[in-house]
């Protein structure tokens, strides 16, 4: 009996050791990251962790948010953005200037710059950099590879009609003169293209490794399908940051170290470790438990949580979205100025903002932020009123309750709409009394949802978007400036709203085009294709030593000012 | 015994085969495709087109299943269509940690389960009977994912004492020849990275073998009642054989049969139920790889990830079987 009976004391001392021991203090005491920071402003590690891993560390070929969020800490583009705002400021380039017909932009280059593998960074660089993007080939000129190129420019130097990619391209040449000059020729004025330019999209790479490690290498399998053979992107990211690409595994960490010879002001850590959590609540257990110093993409739930905790801090992001009960006028009786005005009335705003995005949200009255240049104070604004939605209903010679279908997105939160299904409640609800009577529809956010409404299957739905860049182009204009079957637009066109959008986005002088863009917000929120609500400021929780992060609208933010202290 | 084997075997390929059509017609059956995955509120209707053609989708569904065929039998499973990588390189790197936590599951639930169960029998209506009956209700019951979330609150939050996400610490630089950090620690010979290795699997290790412990000991301890009331057990005692010697050569010895096999279907429920767990520690192995495949419409990671769990479960299977004849000589010489 003797091996059972210690087997059997092992067991239970086990047990006892587990449960009897007990914890030296109430705070959450790290087992994790270690530093070099000895409390000083200089050095140190930092541990941030998003929600899955980057695809791949090449700037033209991305548009998801892990991926940008290394590359913006390696590379650097010809235009940048002031920290925290939209304004753009000088970054790869030191000044520009248009021609006058606006179809020449020229732009003199920083001198004394270096790529991460010592290559120099000139014009011939540059023009190497865009020339590469105009000629992409195959599945590069995919929508889901080179999305911002094509939002911004449009088409390739030989666009494959079957890839989805516009037939013409804004993009003409890139000419280099001498060292440090660059022209920029555009196939016709365009003013949002130099706004676009500060996107991450656009980055400037080494040519030298760009062709080195492959970055364009690929085969063609017997489908023809084209498929990325090259290690730049996932191995040999080279660009001219503060911060060098260290090493990458995979499911683990992303390790970037700082660039001793960056042109600029060097970055005060040591070292950025990114590694991929992709549960929200593991990622706040983890910061808590001190094993990273800070994450991206808080739930509202736990910023409470992360408020009262003396250790932690939340930061929050400019708003710079919209969330938006969209209307699809082609299917009827959508299709009545005065049956969408009723709509506008009977939506209870205030009180789904106030109710349901933690204090976050601010009300929504066009279609874009405030800080967005182009928005305009004064356009028509319709109040929370439900007799008047019943009077307008029944002037539209339509009886009550006017039936509509209302779609909801389910296992989702989107940062411009934290909790959908709250949101559709409280609005139905509201639609109700205001004389209709809703139909609630719900499908799982991808591809579901978004397949119904993108094909125009959904009369009333909730959507919403996030910004790019600081230009209106990137919020109106992707909506209304051409015909779309969720806004039931092709069949419905507004042309005096196209028109002005068209007009708007190749006026080059900046001022007019502000004045543009405000009357095509006045013009939208009288033809009223749908019914912004709300804009929300996302949050980001970090350790309470952590300083000098600077949360942007548009999430371009950079580690190289940030310092840690114990 | 050799042709008992190699006929298993050669069974594999009709199971894989008919596995692989219900797999690929299943998945093709889910509305929607990669493209709303890949590009969110961006999608525009020529991008999905364009999606669609680059993985051939638009072609009739023999077709697509007849090119798939060809490209695996050639060893190529495809690429994600989320990152992008070869199915087979990812499926390299995640497996591996997969299979170190189930092992360390497997060894947590077997080296406790199997004296709680074996003790209960011996006790049999004892106070220590009752204790273990209403563990292992507690252990079947509890959600794994929950059971996670608080083993964190408790013995990382709150005491401080272990990890709650990863592998293994994100400061520690370690070479990953094998991609099994504790082989890979060990090869190092890095005493300091091999505990924390195992500091990153113990929490994990419970919370996915705490249903496979409750199971395995209520297994354990029906086997044991069932052998101890045998006759040639009774006889050995009888002999005057030390009750140690009983309970080793003839008791457990016997009673492991049941207990084998149960431990060969909980490969399985390891191998799934690893979803849970891998999403709550943050741990980078295949359960949450197939989860997201089926969210983002992954097809080529979800045809190659399952044709493979299937494989592995199937090959399982298989030594379970084999080391019946080693344990029972009945089978083995008949």
């Amino acid at each position: 009996m003797k091996w059972h009976r210690l087997l059997m004391l092992l067991v239970v001392g086990m047990l006892a050791f587990a449960a009897g021991c007990g914890g030296d203090d109430d705070e959450a005491s790290g087992t994790g990251a270690t530093t070099e920071a000895s409390g000083g402003a200089e050095g140190g590690t930092l541990v941030f962790a998003g929600a899955s891993d980057p695809v791949v560390l090449d700037g033209s070929l991305v548009s998801d948010g892990e991926s940008l969020r290394v590359i913006d800490q390696i590379y650097e583009t010809l235009v940048g953005l002031e920290p925290g705002t939209t304004e753009l400021e000088p970054a790869l380039a030191t000044s520009w200037e248009a021609s006058d017909d606006g179809l020449e932009w020229t732009f003199q280059l920083e001198e004394g710059v270096t790529f991460h593998d010592g290559e120099p960074f000139n014009a011939e660089a540059v023009c190497y950099n865009f020339d590469r993007w105009y000629n992409f080939k195959g599945s590069f000129q995919n929508p889901s590879a080179s999305y911002y190129w094509q939002t911004v420019f449009g088409g390739f130097a030989e666009t494959d009609p079957k890839s989805g990619a516009p037939a013409d391209s804004l993009y003409a040449s890139c000419t280099a003169n001498g060292e440090n000059e660059v022209v920029l020729k555009l196939t016709k004025a365009s003013s949002s293209f130099l706004g676009a330019l500060s996107l991450s999209a656009f980055s400037i790479a080494s040519p030298k490794a760009l062709q080195e490690f492959g970055a364009d290498e690929g085969t063609v399998n017997a489908d023809g399908i084209f498929q990325p053979t090259g290690s730049y992107g996932t191995e040999h990211p080279t660009g001219t940051g503060p911060f060098k690409f260290e090493s990458w595994t995979v499911g683990d960490r992303l390790v970037l170290a700082k660039n001793e010879d960056y042109w600029g002001e060097k970055a005060k850590l040591d070292k950025v470790i990114f590694r991929p959590i992709a549960d929200n609540a593991a990622r706040l257990q983890a910061l808590q438990n001190g094993e990273i110093d800070g994450y991206d993409l808080v739930e509202p739930q736990d910023i409470p949580t992360i408020e009262g905790d003396e250790s932690l801090q939340i930061l929050d992001r400019p708003a710079f979205n919209v969330a938006y009960v969209g209307i699809n006028q082609a299917i009827p009786p959508m299709d009545k100025l005065e049956v969408r005005q009723a709509i506008a009335h009977a939506l209870n705003r205030q009180e789904v903002v106030e109710s349901f995005y933690s204090g976050r949200g601010e009300v929504a009255k066009e279609f874009m932020p405030p800080e967005v240049e182009g928005y305009a104070d004064d356009v028509t604004e319709y109040e929370y009123d439900s007799s008047k939605s019943k009077e307008l209903l029944q002037k539209a010679g339509l009886t009550l309750p006017v039936p509509i279908t209302f779609w909801y997105p389910t296992d989702v939160s989107r940062p411009y709409m934290p909790d959908p299904k709250r949101n559709f409640e409280a609005f139905a609800a509201s639609l109700e009394e205001g004389g209709f009577k809703v139909t609630p529809k719900s499908a799982p956010w991808r591809p579901d949802y978004l397949g119904t409404v993108d094909e125009g299957k959904a009369q009333l739905y909730l959507l919403g978007w996030t910004g790019d860049y600081g230009d209106p182009d990137n919020f109106i204009g992707t909506f209304f400036q051409d015909g779309q079957k969720a806004w039931g637009t092709i069949a419905k066109a507004n042309k005096e709203v196209q028109d002005k959008l068209d007009e708007a986005e190749s006026e080059t002088d900046i001022d007019a085009r502000t004045g543009l863009y405000e009357e095509a917000n006045r013009l939208i929120m009288d033809w009223l294709p749908g019914v912004p609500y709300a804009h929300s400021r996302p949050a980001l929780a970090f350790k309470a030593g952590i300083e000098g992060y600077e949360p942007s609208p548009v999430s371009l933010e950079s580690f190289a000012t940030v310092t840690k202290s114990e | 015994m050799l042709r008992f084997v190699v006929r298993r075997l050669l069974l594999l390929l009709p199971i894989l085969l008919g596995l692989s059509i219900l797999v690929f017609l299943w998945i093709r059956a889910l509305p929607g495709g990669p493209a709303q995955a890949l590009l969110g509120e961006r999608a525009t209707e020529e991008a999905i087109a364009q999606i669609e053609r680059e993985y051939g989708l638009d072609k009739p569904i023999y077709v697509q299943y007849w090119r798939y065929l060809e490209t695996v039998l050639q060893g190529d499973l495809g690429q994600s269509v989320t990152t992008r990588r070869d199915v087979t390189e990812e499926l390299r790197q995640k497996f591996p940690a997969t299979i170190e936590l189930a092992i360390a599951a497997m060894l947590f639930s077997t080296f406790f389960g199997i004296p709680l169960g074996f003790f209960a029998a011996k006790r049999y209506g004892g106070t220590f009977d009752h204790f273990s009956l209403v563990a292992s209700l507690i252990g079947v019951s509890i959600p794994v994912f929950f059971l996670g979330i608080i083993l964190k609150y408790v013995f990382a939050v709150q005491l401080g004492w272990l990890p709650t996400v990863g592998r293994i610490d994100v400061l520690i630089e370690l070479e990953h020849p094998t991609n099994f950090y504790v082989i890979d620690a060990i090869l190092a010979g890095d005493p300091a990275a091999l505990w924390d290795v195992l500091k990153h699997l113990i929490l994990p290790a419970i919370a996915l073998g705490s249903i496979p412990l409750a199971i395995i000991a209520r297994i354990t301890r029906a086997a044991v009642l069932d052998v101890q009331n045998e006759d040639y057990v009774r006889t050995a005692r009888a002999k005057g054989m030390p009750p140690a010697v009983v309970d080793r050569r003839h008791v457990l010895r016997n009673a492991m049969l049941p207990i084998v096999t149960i431990i060969g279907l909980q490969v399985g429920f390891l191998l799934a139920g690893a979803v849970l767990t891998e999403t709550v520690f943050a741990w980078p192995g295949i359960g949450t790889w197939l989860v997201d495949a089926i969210e983002s419409r992954n097809y080529p990671v979800l045809q190659g990830g399952i044709l493979f769990v299937a494989l592995i479960f199937v090959v399982v299977n298989l030594l379970v079987d084999v080391s019946y004849a080693f344990l029972n000589p009945r089978i083995r010489l008949s």
